[in-house]
């Protein structure tokens, strides 16, 4: 580490002289990617904060609001709040989850066993998979009469409820759907971590007699704290953002159950046309995820080592 | 060698990692086997499901295989909705998309990771800075703009306001600087241009990063519904994805046309990922921002 750092300072002492040669070639090799960079990312960006404050309209044009779209959100927009608690119930239930399937599922496939790697490309399958089919694949599964869960249940003697047209259950079924589509994602980042923790700690760990589970309680956790940070601040970016499964399963039904932040914006945004209000709704998504985001930076210290 | 093979294997002793007492192994196999078995479970169930009759679709309690088989179910669906076009659609759009990733992506990940110019960290700290905001506070200022270039429902609409991205850039630039300097200091010693050393030293070198980025930008866009739901309104550009949603509204209960849609919109999928699976793989851990 210490090496590379040396030789690259001394490299750039080495070009400095010729500083303004390179601002030229690199005015080349920047400008395609930052151009379109600026116009289709940096200024939306910057647009969106703005758009947030105005009335727009795709016809008439903007008209300035100041507070007014957020003043409406916070204090009479119901939809909105019920958005924003379903979004972040589906978080709370559907990150566990998938990261506990995760982590369970890498240890599983880490094994040095035939065969594991066939696993671990089935385990991925559904993240790959379109999610838009399999949103309608799921539907059908959900079918309270003729679909697959219930019958199933019907076999062991359960009644399986209505799932998705069942204000109580479309929330869950979403959640089940997700989780089984996104825990190969965390189980790659999991096997990742599991593979760079040193064989010689657990070797060492045998040496004195320490059982699997205390191995595992006092070696694999630890050495993958880091790992389980960065799927657990991944996966709830992601969850916040939850739009595909909520608009083809359920369009946000029954009544507002299943709606969710993005799912808001777009039927706001694109469907009411009321596009300063959606941005409000929009930048609300981002502030949450922040926020989120912060503080589980700040929490870090507390569970997380790093060597 | 099949997975009944290698049980028996374990259970003779064969392969079991050093240590691990004898039933562990089977205990291992059977959670792997019934977590697959759920795993595939729906995607089969939506091929099987494609082949089934309307009839049998219907029938209480659901059957498992099909009782007669039915291809042209597949023919019914590709009839019923131009979904040869739509999966051309997606292919010019994902791979538009993913050519230009690539291409713009190194290029502006060599400048960061190599040249000294006036102003590069600050940029490259706005680049890292939109990394945070998700995509949905975008797409309504992205979608006014591509409103007043005219580009709605066209193949530029859809490809070029996804096609810089600076999650390319950030994930080559780690792979480049990862390339020792020594290699292009002494071909610069030699007189190559900056370009020449690019070309013929740091290209060539970076051939898994450049396929990981290509194949997960693919993947990623094929799948992605929000940014062509809104940007295509006629068949001349809707990508698969769009497509089937619009299918589902016209023929949402015949579930078998509806399988076999979607098992249309899903195979090219899942063969580039048996194909291309390692760079994914590789994708997901070199950047963790393949969530999204």
């Amino acid at each position: 580490m210490a090496n590379t750092t040396r030789t690259r300072r001394s490299s750039i002492f080495q070009w400095r002289p010729k500083r303004d040669r390179e601002g030229l070639a690199a005015v080349f090799f920047l400008l395609p990617n930052l151009v379109g960079f600026l116009i289709f990312t940096a200024i939306p960006v910057g647009a969106a904060f703005l758009l947030a404050f105005y009335d727009y309209d795709l016809l008439l044009g903007a008209s300035f609001a100041g507070l007014e779209n957020f003043r409406e959100l916070f204090t009479t927009d119901k939809v909105f709040r019920e958005a924003f608690f379903n979004t972040v119930y589906f978080t709370a239930v559907s990150v566990p989850l998938s990261v506990v399937l995760g982590l369970v599922t890498a240890m599983l496939v880490n094994q040095a066993l035939r065969g594991v790697v066939i696993f671990r490309s089935i385990f991925l399958l559904p993240y790959v998979t379109v999610t838009v089919a399999l949103s309608l694949v799921w539907k059908w599964i959900y079918l309270p009469d003729i679909g697959l869960i219930n019958s199933a249940l019907g076999i062991i003697g359960i009644d399986g409820p209505a799932w998705l047209t069942s204000e109580r259950w479309a929330m869950p079924g979403l959640i089940i759907m997700t989780v089984w589509k996104s825990f190969g994602y965390n189980m790659v980042l999991f096997l990742a971590g599991l593979q760079n923790i040193p064989e010689h700690l657990y070797d060492a760990a045998k040496v004195d007699g320490a059982t699997g589970w205390r191995r595992f309680l006092h070696i694999t956790l630890p050495m993958l704290s880091p790992t389980t940070f960065f799927v657990v601040v991944i996966s709830i970016i992601s969850s916040f953002q939850v739009f595909d499964q909520a608009l083809i399963m359920t369009n946000g039904g029954p009544g507002t159950a299943t709606t969710t932040l993005v799912l808001y914006i777009y039927q706001v945004g694109f469907q009411s046309f009321k596009m300063g209000y959606a941005a409000a709704v929009a930048l609300v998504l981002f502030a949450a995820i922040f926020i989120f985001t912060v503080v589980q930076f700040m929490f870090q210290r507390r569970w997380v080592t790093y060597d | 060698m099949s997975v009944l093979d290698s049980v028996g294997a374990v259970l003779k002793g064969k392969g079991a990692s050093p240590g691990a007492t004898t039933y562990w192994p089977v205990i291992i196999y059977a959670a792997l086997v019934a977590t697959a078995f759920l795993t595939l479970v729906p995607i089969v169930w939506m091929i099987l499901t494609a082949f089934k009759s309307a009839p049998e679709v219907a029938a209480r309690p659901p059957t498992w295989w099909p009782r007669e088989w039915h291809p042209e179910n597949f023919v019914a669906a590709w009839n019923f909705a131009p979904f040869g076009r739509y999966l051309m659609n997606s292919l010019i759009m994902a791979g538009g998309i993913s050519l230009l990733q690539t291409v713009t992506s190194a290029l502006a990940a060599y400048a960061f990771a190599r040249l000294q110019f006036r102003g590069r960290d600050l940029i490259f700290l706005l680049y890292l800075a939109t990394l945070m905001i998700p995509p949905q506070v975008t797409v309504i200022p992205q979608f006014i703009l591509i409103k007043e270039l005219n580009w709605v429902d066209t193949y530029q609409g859809l490809i070029i306001p996804q096609a810089f991205t600076a999650f390319g850039v950030f994930l080559l630039r780690q792979f480049f600087l990862a390339i020792p300097r020594e290699l292009e200091d002494a071909a610069r010693v030699d007189g190559a241009t900056r370009f020449g050393c690019f070309w013929r030293i740091i290209l060539p070198l970076s051939g898994p990063a450049l396929a990981t980025l290509a194949v997960f930008a693919f993947l990623f866009h094929w799948n992605h519904l929000l940014w062509p739901l809104v940007v295509s309104n006629s068949d001349a550009t809707i990508p698969v994805v769009v497509g089937l949603r619009d299918f589902q509204g016209q023929y949402g209960t015949d579930w078998n046309l509806l399988m076999a849609a979607a098992a249309i919109a899903t195979i090219p999928t899942i063969i580039v990922y048996l194909l291309a699976q390692r760079w994914f793989v590789r994708g997901i851990t070199m950047s963790g921002f393949g969530g999204r």
